[in-house]
């Protein structure tokens, strides 16, 4: 078993892939935490716990779910409102739950709108700019994600959950694998379950000597 | 959308019955057959569900792109049809695999490295293209006979890189090749590499699944880039690359684009694990004499296995099956006990030697040879000569060379 650990960074100036470092991705039924394989139930409360520790937990729902392109990406746009909804209503004041969506791919010239959407080419210039400690990938295609998430690691402090539809992500401090609209209504009522019972952090996200 | 679960059990146009793979590869009833490598090909074609096939002639690849051709003909291809050149046929497979398609392919030798700009695009746009790679010389002086040298060139390109030893290998490899190479986390192109006429044009029994049995459909939805999106990367890579932007963040991105690329490489360890039985097979694990080997130079090490054997002389074998990902951890695993690893190879640099000297721990034990080039065949005396010269023990067998 690898002894590498997928942390929130910045750590490094090139970070490497955690799957080069040994990490592998969680079976059916899984999940990671850090990269050791463990169960959903102990992610989905790792997660929950995460999102209500973060100044500003944040959601980056990408082009899978957005757009309304088919039902079941309709119906997961939906989960994901009630579960940015069910942060708003959990969190203590002085903690700023957002929902940034990431519409496309396309790199961003001259320069991305930090406040309005993420990119994967420079997913840190929103994390930074909006001072993200915590933020939650969903409806990203795996490729982008990853690109994403070793971008985050490598160049901020921020701690990242993927929500993947299919194999998960080892470059994420938490991935699920297989998500559904039934694993975002879960993890919603975990952040409802644990609501009060988390002191939440005062600080925001580190940025890394790489910015 | 397709989802390939809820076709299982039905029918396509030509009446093959979509097959759970696990079950076509694991439990369906076997016939043997009586096949060259290149009618292996065009056997394990039919039965993959395959979109397009798209051809250019080279020896010794040219008689399978043929065959498969046929299958066009009879109806058992979305499409095919012949290429400008191996660069354009490279090209042509990604805009088919960009849109969605499962793609098939073939090349030897020059037309492989003629192609090779595209394989790293390829892999980079992450396009599951499956390409059999039939060996042979790609220098001057011209050669079409068997040599293994252009692997090496195809090691570096982010491709999964499978040798198969026999024609059995080949008509099971292709079929689980796509398994592993459309997996979601992995999905990359496969170089499915043989030993040039060794295998293809040589006949062998090879246990063949049913052929009214097929592969599920691809399913594009499962990638894990866009399919044909002209304004996002990949694609816009080729006509506005980010990378050409002077500044650090593409750079960086692009970095971790590559690195990328290489985790799929990576998570790719599972599937093939699950689908090949293991990265490598051993026999005789505890030999203090290994040969370790790929291709067709592990049918000739099993034979030279055999005449030490009759001298007294105790070898295990390690065949390695996956060259990307690269078994290293099941290698240093198996050569441990090992106090001498002979590599016998059929190119001119050693690349197999190379790869392994830079796993194992104690390299001096690895003897990076023997090794025949441009269409030498290998007998195993010379194998049997190499490890007992290394020995000291009196040579068994004169072998001159041809013409002396």
């Amino acid at each position: 078993m690898s002894q590498y650990r997928v942390l929130p960074g910045p750590e490094h100036f090139l970070p490497p892939a955690a799957a080069s470092m040994g990490i592998q991705l969680p079976n059916p039924g899984e999940a990671h935490i850090n990269g050791v394989i463990t169960s959903e139930e102990k992610a989905y409360e790792e997660a929950a716990k995460q999102f209500l520790m973060a100044k500003v937990p944040t959601l980056f729902p990408g082009p899978l779910i957005l757009w309304a392109w088919n039902e079941k990406a309709a119906k997961k746009a939906t989960a994901i409102r009630h579960l940015y909804n069910t942060l708003k209503e959990c969190v203590q004041p002085g903690q700023k739950p957002m929902l940034i969506p990431m519409p496309d791919y396309r790199p961003k010239y001259p320069k991305i709108n930090p406040e309005v959407e993420i990119n994967p080419n420079h997913p840190n210039l929103t994390i930074w700019h909006n001072k993200i400690d915590c933020c939650m990938f969903i409806g990203v295609h795996c490729h982008q994600a990853n690109l994403s998430l070793k971008i985050i690691r490598g160049g901020t402090s921020c701690y990242t959950i993927a929500m993947c539809a299919q194999a998960g992500h080892e470059d994420a401090m938490l991935s699920f694998r297989d998500a559904s609209v039934e694993k975002i209504m879960t993890l919603a009522d975990w952040v409802r379950k644990l609501k009060g019972t988390v002191q939440p952090r005062l600080t925001s996200a580190k940025s890394g000597a790489s910015n | 959308m397709a989802d390939i679960h809820s076709v299982i059990g039905t029918k396509n146009k030509k009446g093959q019955t979509y097959t759970d793979t696990w079950k076509l590869m694991n439990e369906a009833p076997r016939t043997p057959s009586f096949y060259t490598g290149s009618e292996v090909i065009k056997e394990a074609v039919r039965r993959a569900s395959c979109d397009v096939m798209i051809a250019y002639p080279i020896t010794p690849q040219s008689e399978a792109a043929a065959l498969i051709g046929e299958l066009f003909a009879e109806g058992y291809i979305g499409d095919y049809f012949r290429g400008e050149s191996e660069f354009a046929v490279m090209s042509q497979c990604a805009g088919a695999a960009f849109g969605g398609a499962r793609v098939f392919t073939t090349t030897a030798g020059p037309g492989t490295m003629r192609a090779m700009e595209n394989f790293p695009m390829w892999s980079g746009a992450r396009l599951p293209i499956q390409m059999i790679v039939t060996c042979r010389g790609i220098n001057s002086p011209l050669s079409i006979q068997p040599d293994t040298l252009e692997i090496a060139y195809l090691l570096n390109t982010g491709m999964l890189v499978w040798h198969a030893e026999t024609a059995q290998d080949f008509f099971d490899w292709i079929l689980k090749g796509y398994m592993v190479s459309e997996e979601p986390d992995v999905h990359l192109p496969l170089a499915l590499c043989c030993d040039g006429f060794f295998v293809t044009h040589t006949k062998d029994v090879v246990n063949l699944t049913p052929a009214d049995m097929c592969l599920p459909p691809y399913d594009p939805y499962r990638s894990p880039v866009p399919c044909m999106d002209m304004e996002c990367p990949p694609v816009r890579m080729m006509r506005d690359p980010f990378v050409m932007k002077s500044n650090y963040i593409s750079y960086a991105t692009h970095a971790s684009w590559q690195q990328e690329v290489w985790a799929a490489v990576e998570r790719s360890r599972k599937h093939s694990i699950k689908w090949l039985n293991g990265l490598i097979d051993v026999e005789n694990a505890d030999a203090e004499i290994m040969l370790l080997a790929s291709g067709t130079a592990v049918s000739q090490s099993r034979e030279a296995i055999r005449l030490l054997e009759d001298e007294g002389v105790r070898c295990g074998l390690v065949k390695v099956k996956t060259l990307r990902p690269w078994p290293e951890e099941e290698i240093r695993e198996a050569t441990k006990n090992a106090k001498h690893i002979f590599v016998p190879e059929f190119n001119v640099t050693g690349w197999l030697a190379k790869e392994l000297k830079a796993t194992v721990p104690n390299h001096e034990r690895v003897h990076a040879g023997p090794r025949v080039a441009g269409g030498m065949t290998m007998p195993p005396e010379i194998i049997v000569n190499e490890i007992k010269t290394t020995l000291g023990l009196k040579k068994s067998f004169v072998m001159a060379g041809r013409g002396s």
